[in-house]
């Protein structure tokens, strides 16, 4: 506690890194996860490679990523664009199953009526498909969240500053209070995250509370 | 008014889903589309707007030949209801209702205004305006299926067994007040049914249908009963064929005086007024109310005392009517009411059957004139027939 305490500052700017550089990967994803998952949706044979390829994304060893990557990018090894770029990937890799399958529970009667109705592809897209899908990806984003704020520590390693550094800091001198320290820091950014994405799916989402209502 | 001509749906599985189809939707009129399930009512349906594509053939809508048309640009111009109405579950009851005057640029305050106007006309309370779909019962959004097919005041609306889905009473509440409202509006609406009784009560011209998207006859719901063109058609129509054409004729029939009393009279005035065992109760307006039972009255004629199984019938309704009337009422003479709904007399079923026989017989000779008169003659302009012969 008392290192906690004097160590406060430490905390806060190791935290607002962390969550920088897992909350800004998980807006990127998504952006990348929509059109990748409404293609998986749209074009049948697209299907099996999008869903299988991008999930074998996931199985890459974060640590390895973190060491290629720069050589990859051409960018220095402690550059946090090479966490961004590997937490983004990892996101992506969560979330297009989640926005084909999103699409994909979208009622038939619905998707027909907006076709009678005169709905060309995108605004349809827009308009009725991913309203109605927004329950199911934010069901993918808020495990996406929890995933990034775990897998970012990790980059301590490397020595990319954030909460993960805590966990080497607290290793190399055989000391628990940051160890401590960082864990409980990690449990809360992801309840924060959490926290957030329920708020905007709720206000994004305000029909899925009607029924309740009537 | 839309025009099939000769229009085939084959599926790339081989299935052929609509053959060689050739029938007129006169404008303003409702045409039925029915028939057992699998015989390409919907495929027909969805042809008209593009959502299915035809292999052969063509189909025009007021002479456009519809595949010139850009298929968005049609269909914000068709009006479409479906089964279970198919609402946008994410949007109010106001916004799924504007949906298609925004998408045709509408401004916002004039597809507003048009769509409470709507909801009034479909029977939806305009509180239901900021309600979302599930919180209404299937009738109700089956109404705001409606409102919203006609938001845009499309000459065409398409309804594919839109009132299927929901129970018999708010059915049969659901189709009088479509008859009302296409009374007023006058849209050229093609409906398709699997209900030959559906068919028969909404539709000006029917078309029935086969297995393998034949047309078996197109006709008036009176001729379909009168004369089916074959084993199919009158097996499909059902029994009590020529008992519910009655349902379709009016004739003059007579009816004779009733000896009647007020609400509110006394026991010994009823008494006073015939030896029949029953006696007509009229209110103030000389509206029939109800037969009593002379000997069960005492103190004054009152609602409660009232025999309710009778029904009433017009003098300008249809026969059916009047013979129901004169079969339901306690007394055996059916109650007959002039178009204000004032008491005229009574009339038996006895005295029905001349007229009926009469009109029958009417039928018969009108029929058999078309048949041997101008066969090419298209029906008086109504838009009829013309199966085309298939070619081999
Ligand atoms: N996309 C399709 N591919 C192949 N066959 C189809 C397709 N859609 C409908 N059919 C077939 O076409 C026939 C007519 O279908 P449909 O028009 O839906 O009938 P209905 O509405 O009269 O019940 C049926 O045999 C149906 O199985
Ligand atoms: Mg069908």
């Amino acid at each position: 506690m008392d290192w906690f305490t004097s160590h406060l500052d430490d905390v806060w700017r190791l935290s607002v890194i962390h969550a920088y550089l897992a909350g800004i990967p998980l807006l990127l994803g998504l952006v990348v996860a929509l059109p990748l998952g409404w293609l998986a949706r749209r074009f049948s044979w697209a299907y099996p490679p999008l869903i299988i390829g991008t999930g074998l994304l996931y199985t890459l060893p974060s640590l390895a990523v973190f060491i290629l990557l720069p050589g990859i990018l051409h960018t220095q090894i402690l550059d946090p664009v090479n966490v961004l770029v590997a937490m983004t990937v990892y996101t992506v890799a969560l979330l297009v199953r989640t926005v084909a399958d999103g699409l994909g529970a979208i009622p038939d009667d619905v998707r027909l009526a907006a076709n009678a109705m005169g709905y060309r592809p995108v605004r349809r897209l827009l308009g009725v498909e991913l309203p109605l899908a927004v329950p199911v990806i934010s069901a993918g984003l808020r495990v996406a969240a929890v995933s990034n704020v775990s897998i970012v520590s990790v980059a301590a390693i490397i020595g990319v500053e954030q909460l993960g550094s805590l966990f080497t800091d607290g290793f190399n001198r055989d000391f628990f209070a940051p160890i401590v320290t960082g864990i409980i820091a990690c449990g809360v950014l992801s309840l924060l995250f959490d926290v957030v994405i329920v708020v905007v799916t709720r206000l994004l989402t305000p029909w899925t509370r009607a029924r309740a209502a009537s | 008014m839309i025009r099939f001509e000769s229009v085939t749906k084959e599926f790339p599985d081989g299935t052929v889903a609509v053959d060689a189809l050739s029938l007129t939707a006169p404008t303003g009129k409702i045409t039925v589309l029915v028939g057992p399930s699998g015989c390409g009512k919907t495929t027909s349906l969805r042809m008209i707007n593009r959502m299915i594509e035809p292999t052969g053939g063509r189909i025009l809508i007021d002479d456009r030949d519809t595949s010139t048309i850009d298929a968005a640009e049609l269909r914000r111009g068709i009006g479409y209801v479906i089964q279970h109405a198919g609402l946008f579950p994410h949007r109010t009851i106001l916004a799924n209702i504007t949906t298609v005057p925004l998408l045709l640029g509408w401004d916002k305050a004039r597809a507003t205004s048009h769509a409470l106007e709507l909801m009034d006309r479909v029977g939806l309370p305009q509180s239901f305006a900021k309600r979302y779909p599930s919180q209404l019962s299937g009738g109700q959004q089956q109404r705001v299926g409606v409102a919203r097919a006609l938001a845009a005041d499309p000459p065409v609306m398409l309804m594919d067994e839109p009132f299927s889905a929901v129970d018999p009473i708010v059915r049969e509440q659901l189709q009088d007040e479509f008859l009302r409202l296409q009374e007023e509006i006058g849209t050229t609406i093609v409906f398709v049914t699997h209900d030959i009784d559906e068919a028969i009560k909404l539709g000006d011209q029917v078309a029935v249908l086969r297995v393998g998207g034949r047309l078996a006859q197109l006709a008036a719901p009176e001729e379909l009963l009168s004369r089916p063109v074959d084993d199919f058609v009158a097996d499909f129509v059902g029994r009590d064929r020529g008992y519910r054409t009655l349902g379709f004729r009016t004739a003059p029939f007579p009816t004779s005086s009733e000896p009647t009393v007020r609400l509110g009279a006394s026991a010994a005035d009823a008494r006073g007024v015939t030896d029949d065992p029953w006696v007509l109760v009229l209110d103030d307006d000389d509206h029939p109310v109800g037969w009593v039972e002379r000997e069960r009255l005492d103190g004054t004629v009152t609602r409660d005392a009232l025999h309710r199984g009778g029904t009433v019938a017009s003098t300008d309704g249809p026969l059916r009517q009047a013979l129901d009337a004169a079969l339901s009422a306690p007394s055996g003479r059916g109650v007959i009411v002039g178009p204000d709904g004032v008491f005229v007399g009574t009339v038996r079923a006895r005295d029905l059957i001349e007229p009926i026989e009469a009109s029958a017989a009417r039928e018969r000779a009108a029929s058999s004139a078309d048949a041997s008169g101008d066969e090419a003659g298209e029906g008086a302009g109504e838009g009829i027939v013309v199966a085309e012969p298939k070619a081999l």
